[in-house]
């Protein structure tokens, strides 16, 4: 072992990228519990949520109402459940990702993040590999909530294809890069574990509400119609309804598409850039 | 390059966390190649700091320091490359089972798998632990984690090893397997060890040189031979059946520096005292005296430690609260 052949290490300034990805990857597919978890937790919120609120049937019996009308008028859909499921795409991404900060956090304290900083890996590929793991089960999570979706009934719309699939993969990773770039920028500098639980809890549900995921916007108050209208989850919502369940037309996807974009790729070079920073001390 | 190249070059290194706790305080030393380099000193004297600065994890608030020639604050891909990293903590993933720590360690240097598998395979050997790398490090005991992460340091073949603290927390028996360990890779593999320990015993045993380093500054730097003479050599004691003074008769004995009589009994300072202490009997004897009792201590590096801090290592590391309060303070400050 003492002869030092040379070997050529790899100059790459992505070296690491995958090695640290599937690091994060293995701690979740190689438990079965949590995986398991991951996919029950979807089918809770949709049997319950969606399925407890036919917010339809409040017209029914009502003369010369028809709640179907009704329904497609306000939400653009037959049915509530078909409304909802598609944003429940959006909440398992929000509720992925924003463990994100989590993992930072415990591997500051355990003290791997000092060892990998030790070594010649850049600093923004640390920060990748945590946004791509989270990703991953992103991706994962929303495909369980389709299945779920179709398995308890979602009536489709006439946009939907084959391709709906493809592009609502597409918008999730989207979403998905943009949030866990966002919720590790939030946690680069804590050290305690309360850091990435407060923004958890403070951030998560009204990042759901403030969008069109329980209600359409065009309902809602005009101060909150204005956050709304810029919360990127209200895009995603509207890029996965219209791919699945609406009816009027794939009118503003490019849109949808080009908004999201924009804010991952903006969130994600913010992170990058600040991972330069705060991770060397 | 040269035998006595210098290594690891640091001039006015300094480290002020949040302009106000200094940690580190123009310190300045060189490491030569193929040393084992010890930075010894209580919690809370700068040791950690130190080596973070070294390793490139921390930023310098001052001064400058080179690690083969590359410089720790803008050449910091090539000395991170060059370097390996034995830390305080257990940082392997509990997660993950040994072999994919090592493997996990050795793309973090980019190192392409045709080489790293035969490698992790070597260096697992090395540190015992091949029967044990498909488990999860969860298993680990306190030892084994250690031997661990000594083999994800070594995975990248460094020039330099760097160990924070490396038998932090362990028993007596496994510590001194470490330290076989580290002696080991220096015979073998003709590595420079930087390592930091407040064992005294550690520090004797397994270091070249050593810098006693006290409150963020180094206060001395030697062999620990070299530290010990400095205290005046071996210290004789001995006592004589008849109550008359013979300081003037020791005082001319080969090797003898010192002699005091204290209650009875003479102190004599002695360069090499296992040759000084039959000379002494002998020329008692020859004068018609009889010796009645004598002993031979040799000094400790906590005599060194003592000398040099005004304290005694013990005593340092007893006052906890006073540690407590300034690690507190670090932290807060690192935040």
């Amino acid at each position: 072992m003492s002869n030092q052949e040379e070997v050529q290490y790899s100059k790459s300034k992505l070296h690491g990228l995958w090695a640290l990805t599937n690091r994060e990857l293995k701690k979740w597919y190689q438990q079965p519990f949590v995986l398991a978890m991951g996919i029950i937790q979807p089918i809770l919120w949709l049997a319950l949520l969606g399925k407890a609120m036919n917010i339809g049937n409040i017209v029914m019996g009502i003369p010369g109402v028809d709640p179907k009308v009704v329904m497609m008028h306000t939400f653009g859909t037959a049915d509530y459940f078909s409304f909802m499921a598609m944003s429940m795409v959006a909440f398992t991404v929000v509720f992925t990702t924003a463990f994100v900060g989590m993992s930072v956090v415990w591997d500051k304290r355990l003290g791997f993040m000092n060892k990998v900083l030790s070594t010649p890996v850049s600093r923004s590929v640390i920060i990748l590999s945590k946004v791509l793991a989270a990703s991953v089960r992103a991706l994962f999570q929303a495909a369980i909530v389709m299945v779920v979706a179709f398995a308890l009934g979602i009536t489709t719309g006439s946009n939907f294809s084959a391709f709906s699939l493809f592009g609502v993969f597409a918008i999730v990773f989207l979403i998905s890069v943009g949030l866990s770039s966002f919720f590790t920028a939030l946690t680069l500098r804590a050290t305690r574990m309360e850091m990435p639980q407060a923004i958890f809890q403070l951030i998560t549900l009204p990042l759901m509400f403030a969008s069109s995921a329980y209600f359409p916007i065009a309902q809602m108050p005009s101060w909150l119609q204005a956050i709304a209208n810029v919360n990127p989850i209200s895009y995603t919502i509207d890029a996965v309804r219209r791919l699945m369940v609406f009816s009027d037309g794939f009118g503003p996807l490019p849109l949808d598409f080009a908004y999201v974009g924009i804010f991952a790729v903006i969130v994600t070079a913010i992170c990058v850039i600040l991972s330069w920073r705060y991770l060397n001390k | 390059m040269s035998e006595n190249e210098d290594i690891i070059k640091v001039e006015g290194l300094t480290k002020v966390f949040n302009h106000s706790l200094t940690a580190v305080d123009h310190i300045s030393f060189s490491v030569k190649r193929g040393e084992i380099f010890g930075f010894l000193g209580p919690n809370g004297a700068g040791k950690t700091t130190t080596i973070k600065m070294l390793i490139t994890i921390t930023r310098p608030t001052e001064g400058k320091a080179t690690i083969l020639g590359g410089d720790i604050t803008n050449q910091t891909m090539d000395v991170r490359g060059s370097i390996g990293v034995v830390p305080q903590e257990y940082t392997a993933d509990e997660d993950l089972t040994g072999i994919e720590n090592i493997l996990l360690c050795a793309d973090l240097y980019g190192i392409p798998r045709s080489v790293s598998k035969k490698r992790a395979e070597d260096l697992l050997n090395l540190v015992e632990l091949t029967a044990f790398k498909e488990k999860r490090v969860q298993t680990y005991s306190g030892g084994m984690r250690r031997r661990l992460e000594l083999a994800c340091g070594l995975i990248n073949r460094p020039k330099v090893l760097f160990l924070d603290e490396p038998t932090l927390g362990l028993d007596v028996q496994t510590r001194a397997a470490t330290w076989n360990y580290v002696k080991m890779l220096k015979q073998q593999f003709g590595m420079t060890l930087f390592l930091t320990t407040h064992y005294l015993e550690e520090a004797d045993a397994l270091c070249d040189r050593i810098a006693i380093i006290d409150h963020g500054k180094i206060v001395v730097i030697g062999s620990p031979t070299e530290l010990k003479d400095s205290l005046g050599g071996d210290i004789i004691t001995l006592s004589i059946q008849k109550d008359e003074d013979i300081t003037g008769l020791i005082g001319k004995i080969e090797h003898v520096k010192e002699v005091k009589k204290q209650n009875g009994s003479y102190i004599i300072k002695a360069a090499n005292g296992e040759l000084a202490a039959p000379l002494i009997i002998e020329a008692i004897r020859n004068n018609n005296h009889i010796v009645t009792k004598l002993s031979l201590t040799k000094p400790t590096l906590n005599e060194v430690y003592l000398q040099y801090t005004g304290k005694s290592m013990r005593d340092a590391e007893e006052s906890r609260e006073g540690v407590m309060q300034q690690r507190m303070a670090m932290r807060r400050a690192r935040q």
